[in-house]
């Protein structure tokens, strides 16, 4: 694994573990199909939340959101269409969600956004 | 959980020189990072999202990481340009509370970012200023630059900002915030001076009356025009001295009061070829010589999609002087005529129609004939009958109409020549001849008080009949040249006029009739342009 998966690796840990902590639960990790992947699919009451998680160590190359573009936000909605009929798993809220995680020197910030189009 | 993110800033958008003061709304929502802007902006307006971040970044502060929406209110107004730049920047910061909200209000923002988060100089400060004091927002942060033309306007609170983070700090940002930022180099930071810089004295100390040889009757004529308002007709042959004249014209017009210097200065300022230069309140009356082959749309207004001023509008208050009139294109001319009525004129373009002020006074010079020499007798002039008639009616009935003096000038005689010479008769100086025409001004503007008008050129020959009729003498005068058709109805009204204007600068209570015999003379014959044929 390289350095850049391991950090993303990392960041997607601290991120169910922060989702976990809020009452969500984790049911699918890394979950791949032709188009994609989607990091973290969550549970929470009535919901089905579609996680994307940026890691970053620094932000000299901008905050970890501004990696998410809107072709990113568009792919991870087909993704999440995709996910639904597979798993079978109608009658429920459909939400994409982002987290952001920044390292810096040994500290750790978590941002959360709920409901990002 | 969710904090509300808003805050308001404004600006002004201007379209002609009237312009709505626009409230620039910004919004931070928990989403992915963006800018949205919305609020019917133009191209160049789009562009200044990137322009805002940039310079919000490199001004040292921290553009907000969530999707910032800002709104333009009114939607329905069209913005176009630059210059809310500054606005958009604050609103957005505010929102994001790196500055707090409640400091913006009553504060108008004007002026273009550039993207190391210096402000740079916008077009129509001074128009825009007088919108946000009409709708009382009477403090104003505006780019240094511009700080000179933005202080003509009475009872603001201004400041001139250089850079980005100046106006950061005026709102409370603690800039020790600022982490490992170096003052800017003061010397990127100053702009050169615009090309063209426009004093108050407009070169006309230079010109004077007094340089002009043996036109004793003609300058005498001018007087009356500089008095009254009157436009002026002047054909005569080649170095007779027309322009020599009319660019002495403004040298004799007294300074433009504030409001009127206001308003010709406002229209330079939204005007892209001048610019305003530092402590330049136009105090003296334009004057604007555009050459023959000018276009209708430069001379009376144009522009791509939003409307700009033509040079009618650049003479407001002040000489529009068309050099060789038979030569422009005769729809150049008859566009005029309009203007000449109202004193302004409406520009409609796809962005929007505007009203810009073209209270000028027409001086035309023309030759008599093609070749120049068709006067007196004619016994020089190598014209045929056909290109002489043609010539002349360039200027149509109706546009001739709306000039009250039309006169037919000589070119100086040997003797006069000579009389100047061994006579050393003091001219009369520009300076004198100022001051006849400041009483004159005076006066009229005295017996016009209760009135919308100030010049007698500009009233109605139908007010001057009813309020203020002629002694029976002097209306016997003028009656018996209409009876005799040396005046039609019209020019009757337009001698009731200029009588006025010369009785003003005599100092007299009602015209004589020899003021009647004058203003006749001055009005030249019904039948002016076939009679120049000789």
């Amino acid at each position: 694994m390289g350095q850049k998966q391991a950090l993303g690796k990392y960041g997607e840990d601290l991120a169910a573990g922060f989702l976990k902590d809020r009452g969500y639960s984790v049911i699918d990790r890394n979950w791949r199909c032709s188009i994609g992947e989607i990091d973290l699919i969550a549970k929470y009451k009535n919901t089905l939340v579609f996680v994307e998680v940026k890691t970053r160590s620094g932000s000299g190359f901008g905050h970890p959101f501004e990696a998410i573009t809107a072709t990113k936000v568009l792919r991870m909605r087909r993704l999440s269409a995709q996910w639904v009929a597979e798993h079978d798993s109608q009658n429920f809220n459909l939400r994409l969600d982002a987290i952001s995680v920044l390292i810096r020197s040994g500290k750790v910030a978590i941002e959360h956004i709920r409901q990002v189009y | 959980m969710m904090k509300v993110m808003l805050a308001t800033a404004h600006a002004v958008s201007l379209l002609g020189l009237s312009g709505t003061v626009i409230k620039v709304e910004s919004e931070i929502s928990s989403s992915l990072p963006g800018f949205v802007l919305v609020g019917l902006p133009d191209a160049s307006l789009s562009e200044s999202k990137d322009r805002v971040r940039a310079a919000i970044q490199n001004s040292g502060l921290v553009m907000p990481n969530r999707r910032v929406t800002v709104n333009l209110s009114p939607a329905s107004v069209r913005k176009h340009g630059s210059s809310f730049d500054l606005a958009i920047a604050v609103s957005v910061l505010a929102a994001a509370g790196t500055i707090s909200a409640g400091s913006l209000s009553g504060w108008v923002h004007l002026g273009e970012l550039g993207l190391d988060g210096s402000i740079r100089r916008v077009n129509g400060i001074l128009p825009a200023l007088l919108v946000a004091k009409k709708a009382g927002l009477l403090k104003a942060i505006v780019p240094i630059a511009n700080l000179a033309e933005a202080q003509l306007v009475d009872g603001l609170e201004v400041v001139g900002a250089a850079q980005f983070f100046e106006v950061a700090k005026l709102h409370g940002v603690n800039l020790d915030q600022r982490k490992g930022f170096a003052e800017p180099n003061p010397e990127i930071q100053s702009e050169p001076r615009p090309a063209i810089s426009i004093s108050t004295d407009q070169g006309f100390l230079s010109m004077d009356m007094s340089d002009v040889i043996g036109q004793d009757e003609a300058i005498d004529a001018l007087t009356v025009a500089a008095a009254g308002g009157h436009h002026v007709l002047m054909v005569g042959p080649p170095g007779a001295g027309k322009t020599m004249m009319a660019e002495r014209l403004p040298s004799i017009l007294p300074n433009l009061h504030l409001e009127a210097a206001l308003e010709t200065t406002a229209v330079l300022s939204i005007s892209e070829t001048r610019s305003i230069a530092a402590d330049s309140l136009i105090l003296r009356p334009p004057f604007e010589a555009p050459h023959h082959s000018a276009s209708v749309s430069s001379l009376v207004g144009g522009g791509l999609g939003t409307p700009r001023p033509g040079v009618i509008s650049m003479a407001n208050n002040g000489v529009l002087f068309l050099d060789e009139a038979p030569e422009f294109q005769k729809p150049v001319l008859e566009a005029l005529r309009q203007p000449l009525e109202s004193g302004e004129v409406v520009i409609h373009r796809t962005g929007g129609a505007a009203k810009f002020p073209a209270k000028f006074q027409l001086v035309m010079a023309a030759n008599p004939c093609p070749c120049g020499y068709g006067y007196d007798t004619g016994r020089n002039c190598r014209c045929s009958e056909q290109s002489r008639s043609k010539y002349l009616a360039k200027l149509s009935g109706p546009l001739l109409d709306r000039v009250d003096i039309r006169l037919s000038i000589r070119p100086a005689s040997k003797l006069q020549l000579a009389e100047a010479r061994i006579a050393k008769k003091a001219a009369n100086t520009s300076n004198e001849i100022r001051g006849r025409v400041e009483l004159a001004r005076l006066r009229s503007a005295n017996r016009l008080a209760d009135t919308p008008w100030t010049m007698n050129a500009q009233v109605p020959g139908s007010y001057l009949r009813k309020h203020f009729p002629l002694s029976i003498s002097s209306g016997e005068k003028l009656n018996r040249a209409l009876l005799q058709g040396r005046i039609s109805m019209r020019g009757y009204d337009r001698c009731l006029r200029l009588a006025w204007t010369i009785c003003d600068l005599a100092g007299t209570e009602t015209p004589s009739a020899i003021d009647v015999s004058k203003a006749i003379y001055l009005r030249g014959p019904e039948n002016f342009i076939e009679k120049l044929g000789g």
